[in-house]
Order: structure tokens, then sequence, then C-alpha cells
């Protein structure tokens, strides 16, 4: 399975194109201490200085050093996004493959739940509790996980709700297997893919949300953050648009990135897809 | 799908139902606010500059922030339940009052939102489809990937650098030229105006959305049976795809659109910033770091129930769309 | 012979993609078809048979699938070289088709007066009331009754059998001088099968119509062909009229396949009285579905299966047989307790497994074990073939390595490959994941084996092997079986007793032999009148 798997994913060159620039990306974050020594939030020069001049991409409205908040900016970003969706992949597995898996009144409930979840402005709940929690990296985490669980119960409950119905699974209940054993080792091993896919996506959405929170001023105010930078320059937008436009492509590309990995990933997982 | 007696107590069924939600929903709401640090008597006092502590415990008293939670939270679910939404004492104003002044603004720009990008998104997957593998295809999808992960805000903040400050197109911010005092035809041409920008940001990732879901389900359903009997039978290709396919594959999309209505409110939020569009999410907003909780319990009641209702309403498109679908 | 036919393939051949298993779906094949003349294509799956009548009709999914050589000469005109205009005109109006699954072939979204107008539409330059005159007439025709509310109708509102007719109706308005029928009765049960292989027969023969009939069932073959085409591979291998291809086949594939039909003749009697009862059910009783909801109005109770008693001696071999819907796998599954019956005690060996709640079961599990019908479904893709087989005994306490060694032998008894053990299940084939499959049930060492439809999905030479296989190990083993099936063949040949369900209720219980001879209900003989084929006796022939 895995070479196959791996050489299916190159060949698609998105995919491939992909995953090289969000390789660079995480480069870039793990070595910003080491590229870019220091606070980041640290005044270096001049204010306003256009880019590909003294620095790369210029100075900010106080003379901070965009390319450094670029590089620490992604840290968080790809912190957040990660851990989120970790967080967030893992609490709609568990709800959507009880649900899945008993059927019944537990998962009527545990649809009401989610149900529940998807009729609150999910953006709105997710400022309201980062505000009430006062805004930092665990706060932010914690916000962007309750409102994106959702969508992964509906779908792990899907799956194994059709995986129930399989004869394999059934096999089980009559080998007299316990329900943990069916639904740890017989279900959800064959439901992984999908899981993984729709996790990987969500790793886009949550630094989206994790952006538009710190544009917002609702980010950690201590962590350099892309959407924090937009957020700074907004001011600044007629004189010197830089100060927003870098950040947001830095943002574009990444989210970009991850989303063409994941397709990728998807179809080299379904490859029967591509065949026709 | 007649619109009959079954039609108008499945409507009733479905709203009953909601209502529970609706009220879990300020309960939680309620709940969560009372862990926020501070109050609206913190604020006012704060702002008053350093009021005296007996100040403050006036203010508590008079906003009835004194008594015990569960006795608030019962008054509160009370009051909701006869609509009531309370006072804003921050603004003065009873909250209703100030949330409808805030609705048309918020609704117009959703139902603008919503319109533009299911049409959009629809026109362009069935063009795609239709030329799959073809540079229109390429290009029309290469484009949604990239909408797709673009940032809300700062396509809004890119857009009026383009349209408003470089060319001197369109409006920045707001609904309206206020100091124009316009009038009948002119005052709707100039919301519109005004309009255009935050719709165009608004619509962009939802259009991406759509389109790329309606390429897939075109593709998708033209790999079905009754394509095949349709061939069968000597009907062209065009008749094909418009007569059968389009249907079928709008499905998905209408069943999409449903279901993020909820997000399109939040997703107004951000463009309400960006743009100082005077709806919802601004009034949600300040509410918030104001304090003025009355203020933003009401607006997540009424955000529940637009999504309550903007979801029934999809579910009764799709019964006239989709004959399979029986009321229940 | 001497009337020219109204179609002639000459060498036809269809290319497959590269990826393909073979080269060629269909290879240098020439047939004729003449008018008033049902031709059936006989074939396995994967013969090309179901390509071939999509060759005909310019249906190919193109660019992977493509002829490569031959002519179709339709009345004379070859349909390779017409371009897409004039196919057009032919397709529906002189070539009509009919599908297997009428569901999907015919559009949810659109009425069935719709979808056959658009037929005539497209053909025919007839004013809307000529139209509707015209499809109601049909529709009287293919016996459809109250046409007036089949045609405001959406397919989902319409039976299977209601849906074909349908279908037949709107392939049959514009009198096609050639009906293509892929599969049409497959998907059917076997008395809708009945009427509508008689409705087709009759049609054809009233028309004049030349059919080619696309089928893998010989009973279906000896009820309706004229002529049969015989195909293996993609190559045709026989060709000749029906009594002699079904009598007196020369082919040795067509002898093999004929040789695996199931006769209809019955197990001879056994004993009866000599064995304990060892399964002993009462009452059993399911209904799937709530009562009216709060607000909604009707009642969308389905009465599955209606207090129905069975008992099977050990040793023996009860059929449960009847049609899709009649609650035999429901009755199956309440009894191996995969469905929470509702009322209702089963007695195993005298414990009472209804009295357990689902953990107390949990160890009285191994005593009976399932064969499921899905050779694709019923195994866990990310398994090996011996783990499958040893997770039963391992989860009852079995050591590991013990539980492989067994496996291991059971792999023989079921005559697989022992190299076959660390393989994955999608390297086999449906009938190689059958045996895996009882192997696996059979590592509990089980009083009852429970099979439901283990032989349907199956090809019939396949099918064949799979039956005399459980035959050899029940005999072996002395298990006792109740075996689910909807086809009577097969019922035929491999039950002691014979219980008739019929809408959640056992109609007729019976030693095989009586049932078949002395039919008491009504519903058993209608469902013996119904089976295909039944007044030919396949031939005895050397395998």
């Amino acid at each position: 399975m895995q070479q196959p798997f791996w050489r299916r994913f190159v060949r698609n060159r998105p995919a491939a194109f992909g995953l090289a620039f969000l390789a660079f990306v995480v480069v870039l974050a793990l070595g910003a201490p080491l590229l870019f020594p220091g606070d980041p939030f640290r005044i270096v020069d001049m204010t306003f200085l256009p880019p590909f001049g003294a620095y790369l991409f210029g100075t900010d409205s106080l003379g901070r050093d965009i390319a450094a908040g670029i590089a620490h900016g992604g840290r968080t970003s790809l912190m957040v996004g990660l851990v989120a969706s970790i967080v967030a992949v893992s609490i709609g597995t568990l709800l959507g493959a009880v649900a899945g898996f008993y059927r019944g009144w537990i998962d009527d409930a545990l649809m009401r739940f989610t149900e529940f979840f998807q009729t609150i402005p999910t953006f709105l709940f997710a400022i309201v509790l980062v505000a009430i929690m006062s805004p930092s990296r665990g706060s932010i985490i914690v916000a962007i996980a309750v409102i994106s669980w959702p969508p992964i119960a509906r779908l792990v409950r899907g799956e194994f709700m059709a995986m129930r119905e399989r004869e394999f699974v059934q096999a089980a209940i009559c080998l007299g297997m316990t329900d943990l054993a069916i639904i740890f080792r017989q279900i959800l091993p064959n439901v992984l893919s999908p899981i993984i896919v729709a996790g990987s996506l969500m790793v886009a959405t949550a630094i989206l949300i994790e952006a538009a929170l710190a544009f917002l001023g609702l980010g950690d105010s201590n962590a350099m953050s892309w959407g924090f930078m937009i957020g700074a320059g907004r001011s600044f937008l007629r004189d010197a648009w830089w100060l927003c436009a870098i950040p947001g492509i830095a943002i574009l590309l990444t989210v970009l990135s991850i989303n063409l990995v994941g397709e990728g990933v998807n179809d080299a997982l379904n490859p029967r897809l591509r065949t026709l | 799908m007649a619109i009959g007696p079954g039609t108008i107590l499945y409507v009733v069924r479905r709203l009953l139902q909601a209502v529970p939600i609706v009220v879990g929903i300020v309960v939680l709401n309620f709940l969560l606010l009372q862990l926020a640090p501070g109050d609206a008597a913190t604020v006012l006092a704060g702002e008053a500059g350093g009021a005296p502590p007996e100040y403050v415990a006036q203010l508590r008293e008079r906003f009835g922030l004194d008594r015990p939670m569960h006795v608030q939270l019962l008054l509160y679910v009370k009051n909701v339940l006869t609509l009531d939404l309370g006072y804003s004492f921050r603004n003065s104003m009873p909250v209703s009052e100030l949330i409808f002044g805030r609705l048309g603004p918020t609704l117009l720009l959703m139902g603008t939102t919503l319109i533009v990008s299911v049409l959009s998104g629809v026109l362009l997957g069935l063009v795609a489809a239709t030329a799959v593998n073809t540079w229109r295809d390429r290009v029309i999808s290469v484009a949604a990937v990239i909408a797709y992960a673009t940032p809300l805000f700062w396509i809004g903040l890119m857009l009026i650098l383009l349209f408003s400050i470089k060319l001197d197109w369109l409006p920045t911010t707001g609904m309206e030229d206020v100091v124009a005092f316009n009038e009948g035809w002119d005052r709707v041409l100039d919301i519109a105006r005004h309009l255009v920008l935050p719709t165009l940001t608004l619509s962009l990732f939802y259009m991406a959305l759509y389109t790329r879901m309606m390429r897939a389900a075109m593709l998708d359903q033209r790999g079905m049976d009754y394509v095949v009997t349709a061939r069968s039978k000597g009907l062209a290709e065009r008749l094909i795809t418009y007569r059968h396919v389009l249907r079928n594959a709008v499905l998905p999309v209408v069943t999409m659109a449903g279901v993020q209505v909820g997000s399109l409110l939040g997703g107004s939020v951000i463009v309400e910033s960006v743009f100082a569009w005077p709806g919802l999410g601004q009034l949600a907003f300040q509410s918030l770091f104001a304090r003025d909780f009355n203020l933003l319990l009401g607006i997540f009641f009424l955000s529940a129930c637009l999504v309550v209702l903007v979801n029934l309403i999809v579910d009764l498109v799709y019964l006239v769309l989709d004959p399979r679908i029986k009321l229940g | 012979m001497s009337e020219p036919a109204l179609l002639a393939l000459h060498g036809l051949s269809v290319a497959l993609p590269v990826w393909a298993d073979r080269e060629r779906a269909v290879s240098e094949l020439s047939l004729e078809l003449r008018r008033n003349e049902i031709v059936c294509v006989v074939g396995e799956s994967g013969s090309g048979k179901s390509v071939l009548a999509r060759a005909i009709m310019g249906l190919l999914p193109a660019p992977h699938v493509r002829v490569t050589g031959g002519r179709v000469l339709f009345e004379g005109e070859d349909l390779l070289r017409a371009g897409p205009e004039r196919m057009r005109a032919i397709r529906g109006a002189r070539i009509a088709m009919i599908f297997q699954e009428p569901m999907t072939a015919l559009n949810p979204l659109m009425t069935i007066g719709r979808q056959i107008e658009e037929m005539v539409e497209i053909h025919l330059a007839l004013t809307r009331r000529q139209r509707r005159a015209r499809i109601l007439a049909l529709l009287e025709e293919v016996r459809l009754a109250d046409p007036q509310r089949i045609m405001r109708a959406y397919p989902h509102e319409l039976s299977g059998g209601q849906r074909q007719r349908a279908m037949i109706a709107m392939a049959l308005i514009l009198e096609p001088a050639i009906l293509i029928a892929d599969e049409p009765t497959t998907a059917l049960d076997v008395t809708t099968q009945a009427q509508i292989l008689a409705l087709i027969k009759e049609l054809q023969r009233k028309h004049q119509t030349g059919v080619l009939f696309i089928t893998h069932d010989f009973g279906v073959v000896a009820e309706i062909a004229d002529h049969v085409a015989v195909m293996q591979h993609g190559i045709l291998v026989e060709l000749g009229a029906a009594a002699q291809v079904l009598n007196a086949p020369r082919h040795d594939y067509t002898k093999s396949l004929i040789a695996a039909v199931p006769a209809l003749t019955p197990r001879p009697r056994r004993e009866m009285e000599a064995a304990p009862v060892l399964l002993e059910v009462s009452g059993v009783m399911k209904t799937f579905g709530t009562g009216a909801a709060w607000f909604a109005r009707g009642d969308r109770r389905v009465h599955a299966v209606k207090s129905v008693d069975l008992a099977v001696r050990r040793g023996h071999t009860l059929g449960l047989v009847g049609e899709s819907g009649s609650g035999k796998s429901t009755l199956a599954r309440c009894i191996i307790r995969l469905i929470e019956p509702d009322a209702g005690t089963v007695r195993l060996g005298g414990v009472d497994l209804s009295a357990l709640s689902r953990r107390q079961l949990r160890p009285h599990r191994k005593h009976i074990q399932m064969v499921f019908q899905d050779p694709f479904g019923s195994l866990n893709p990310r398994l090996t073939v011996v783990q499958l087989i040893a997770q039963g005994p391992i989860t009852h306490g079995v050591a590991a390595s013990e539980a492989l060694a067994i496996a291991r032998e059971l792999l023989q008894l079921v005559r697989l490959d022992p190299a076959a053990a660390d393989r994955f299940p999608h390297e086999f084939s449906g009938g190689q994941r059958q045996r895996i499959g009882i192997a696996r049930a059979l590592a509990l060492k089980p009083d009852l084996l429970v099979a439901d439809e283990p032989v349907s999905a199956l090809d019939v030479s396949v099918q064949a092997q799979v039956l005399q296989l459980l035959a050899d190990i029940r005999d072996r083993l002395e298990l006792t079986m109740l075996f689910i099936t909807h086809d009577l063949r097969v019922a035929a040949q491999v039950c002691d007793e014979i219980a008739v369900m019929h809408h959640g209720e056992i109609v007729e219980f019976g030693p095989t032999i009586d049932v078949f001879a002395d039919p008491q209900h009504a519903y058993t003989r209608e469902l013996l009148a119904a089976v295909p084929g039944r007044n030919w006796i396949p031939p005895q022939l050397q395998r």
C-alpha cells in the first residue's frame, strides 16, 4: 500500500507543489528563531520602509521587520491550526463513532447536540469563547476546536452507519467481539482515510479562523500572527499597502498548499476516481 | 409539490422542534457570559473613571445583576419566550429595537451573498463540467481553489485598495452616503453601490465552494445509469445535460447552501467589520467589548432563529426540487 | 432462414483500456438477429455480453472502451460508420434498449409520463394530445393498472416490476425493429420476473420485434430463447437453436455451465424423528420504524416478521425461502441476534438465547455462526485471510498461535491454497472469498450455521462449487444449517426441509420433497410456477 500511495500522490502535480510549499513554510516557521533571532515585535528601523529594500518585506508602522513577523507568525498559524484540528477531529471522531455505531437514542441525542452547535453562528461563538477565556493560544485553540468538530462528527457518523451495515462488521458481532473492539479495530481503520482527508482540510480552515480572530484583535498579544499583522496594517492601507498584502499572501499560499495536499491525499487514497 | 395542509403542519412541527434548540443556545451563552471577567456595571464604572464601589453596586442593582445567577437565567429565558429581549443599559434602548434596526443591513448582505454565490457557483460549475479538461475548466477550477483559500478580511481590504483607493470606482465603507440625503431610487442606487464590495468579499469563498461541488456533482451524475438510458433514447448530449443532469446535480449544492447559513452569519461579522457595514455582526462585536450581555444574547437568539428559518426555507425548496423527499 | 437478418454482426471486436485484465471485451464476434426472433446472449460476469449490447447501440464509454474492428449491419447499414446524428435517429426509434435496474435507469426527478413522452418528442412530430394518447395506450398494453396515475408518478413511487413495465413501454412506444434487453429481470423477484418475461415474449410476437436478450441465467434462456449465443471471455463459443444448445450442448464451456445449473428436483427425504431439535424459534416478531411521530402524518411501520415459529433438528438443513421483503433475512438476523426481535423466544440446544442481554449473549455466540451474501463486503479488507479466520477463536480466548494453526487447517478444509493465508481479501475472487467466509464461521465449531443467500452473488459455475463445498462440510461435520435463499433450484438441492416466507409469515413448512410435489399454499404454488425454465430438465452431462 505504502509505495503506490506515495507514487500516486507525487504524480499529482498540484499536490506535489502544495507539499513542497508547505514544507518550506514549516521549515521557515521552525527556523524562525534562527533566521530572525529576537522578538519579532522589536523595532528595527524606520517606519514604512517599502519591501525589497534593506528589509525583504519592508517595515511596518512602528518600524518592525515584516519578514521576521511572517516567519514568526507562521509558527503561530501552523501550531494553532494543527493542534485545533487534532482536538476537533478527536472529538468529532469519538462522538460520530458512538452515534453511528449505536444508533437509536444515543444517535438521536448526539445528533441533536451537533445540530445545536451548527445552529449557533460559528464564528460569533468563537469570538465570544475567546473573549471570555481572554485571548491566548490556548483559548484560541479551544474556541476553534469547539466550533469545528460538528462536521467531522457528521462525517464519521455517516461512515460508521454505512460500515455498521457492512457484512464484515455483522460477522464480527456474530463472532462475539466486544463493541470496543469492533469500533476501534474493525471499523475505525476502514474509515480512517476520509477522516484524514477532512482533518487535513480542517487545518487550512483553522488557520483561516485564527487569522480572522487575530485580525479582529482577539489574537494572543504575546505571539506574532499573520492576522494581527493585517489588522495592524489596515489603517495604513492607502499609503503602505504591503503591510496588509504580504501577510495575506502568506495566509493564502499556506492555506492553498494545505488544501492541495489534502486533495492530493484524497485522490491518492481513492485512485478509482481518477482513472476514468 | 403543492403547498397543502401537510406542508403547513410540517412547517409548524419544524418550528416547534427548533424552540428547544434556540432556548438551549440562549442558556448556553448566558452561562458562558457569566464566566466572562467583568460585567456592564464594571465597564460603565470604569468609563466613569474609577467610580467608587458603592456606585458599581448601585449600577448592579439597577441592572438586576446582583440577583443569584439561576434567578437571572430563569427570568431571562421567561422573557425570551415572550419575545422580550430586555434592555441595553449601555445604549439606553430596548434590545429588540437595537437589533431590528441592524437586522435589515445584515439580511441584505446575507441575501445578496446567498443568491450571488449559489447562482454563480452553479453556473461556473456547469461550465467547468461541460468543458471538462479544457482551458475553461482549468481556469475555473484553479480560480476556485485559490478563492477557497483566501482569507475573507484580506480580500476585502485588497478590493478596497483596488476599487476604492486606486481606481475610485466604489465607496470604501458604510452602507450609504448619509450626508447626501438621497431618497427614492437614488438611495437604492447608492446602497447598491455600497453593497458591491461586501457582497463580492463574502461571496467569494462560497462561490468557490459551490463551484467545486457543482462541478463534482455534474461529473458524478453524468456517469449515472439514467444518462445511458437518455442516450439510448436518442437524446442529444446538450439536452441530456440541461434536462436530466443539471437538476440532479443542483441538489447537493442546495443542501450545502442550507448547511452554510450559520457560517455565512459568522463571515458577515468579519465583512461588516472590514466595510463598517452597520449590521448585526458589528453590533455583536461592540456589545461584547462593552460587556452589554443583554444585547449580545439577543443577537445570538436572533441569529439562531435566522439559521433555523433559513434551514427550513432550504428544506422547503428541496421539497419542490426532489420528489423523493417526503414530509416528515 | 431465407429472410435477411435485421441485425448482423461481422467480426466485431471491442478493445478494453490498458489497465483492464484482458485486451478485448469482445473478440471477433459474428451473430445474426432476425425479425420476430429472440436471441439470448448467455455468459458469466466479465464475458463481455453487456459490452456487446452497448457496442451495437454506440454507447460504449469512450475513449477507454472502443470498437476496433468488424461491422454492425442494421438493415444493411453499417452502424459503426453512421455519424452521431444518424445514430441518434436510430437509437430509441429503430433500436431500443431496456436495462437491468429500472430504478437507476430512470431519472429520479422526472415523472414516468414525461420520460416516455421525451422519447416520442425527439423522434416524431406529434401534438401533445397525440403523444399522451399513445403513451396511455402503451401503458395499458404493458398492463400497468391505472395508466393515468402511472404517467404522473415518479420512479420511486412504483414497484420494481411496475418500473420495468414502464421501461418496456418506453422502449416499445416507437415500435422499434430491435429491442436490446440487458438482464432486464435480474433485479426482480422470481414471480415478477416470470410476468415480465411473459410480457416481453408476448409483445415481441405481437410487434414482430427482434430481441437481443442478455442474461446469465439458463432458466431464463429456456423460458424465452429462440436462438442462444454463449460467450466466454469475449468470445462466442457456441451458437445454435435454443433446444440444441440447452439439451445437447457441443462446446465444453457450455456443457460446464449447464451442468452447474441445479436441477429442480428436491433432495431425498431424510429420517426426521431420529435427531433432537437443536433450534427452536417461537413467536418471533419484528416491526421496523416507529408509529406516527409528533405532528407527522401516517404510520410508517413495517411488520417485517409476524410471530414466526420454527424448529430445526440437529444435522438437518432448513431452507428459508421467500422473495425480497418477505422477512427471511430479518428472521435470520433475529435468530442470530444481529437484530433485536420485539417478541418471541429463540432456544438453541435448550438455552434460551432471547433471555440473555447483549453482554451475556457474547460467550454463546460461538454456537451460531453466519455465512453472508456479499463476498466483497463480508471480509474486513484490512486483515489477512489467516487473521480473518483466527479472530473468532482469539475473541473466545484461544491463544493466538493456536488460533492461527486452526485457521491454516481450515483453509485446507475449504480447499484454499495454504499459501493464500497471508494475503488480503481483495486478491481473491468472489468464490474464494465465500470460502474464506465459510472458514471464518467454522473456526468457532458452531452447532448451527446460518447461511444468508451464500451463493446468490456468484456466477453459476462458482455457485455450484461453493454449494458442493457446503454440502461436503455439512455432511462431514454433521452441521445443522439454516439456509436462506430466494432460489428454489438451490433450495431443492441443499435443503431437507423448506419454510416458505411471505409478508413476514411462514405460509408453508415441510420436507422439501413434499413441498415440491404437493404445495399446499397458493403462494408456494405461485413461486414454483414462476421458476424460470421449470419445464426444462438440464441434461445429465459429464463435468
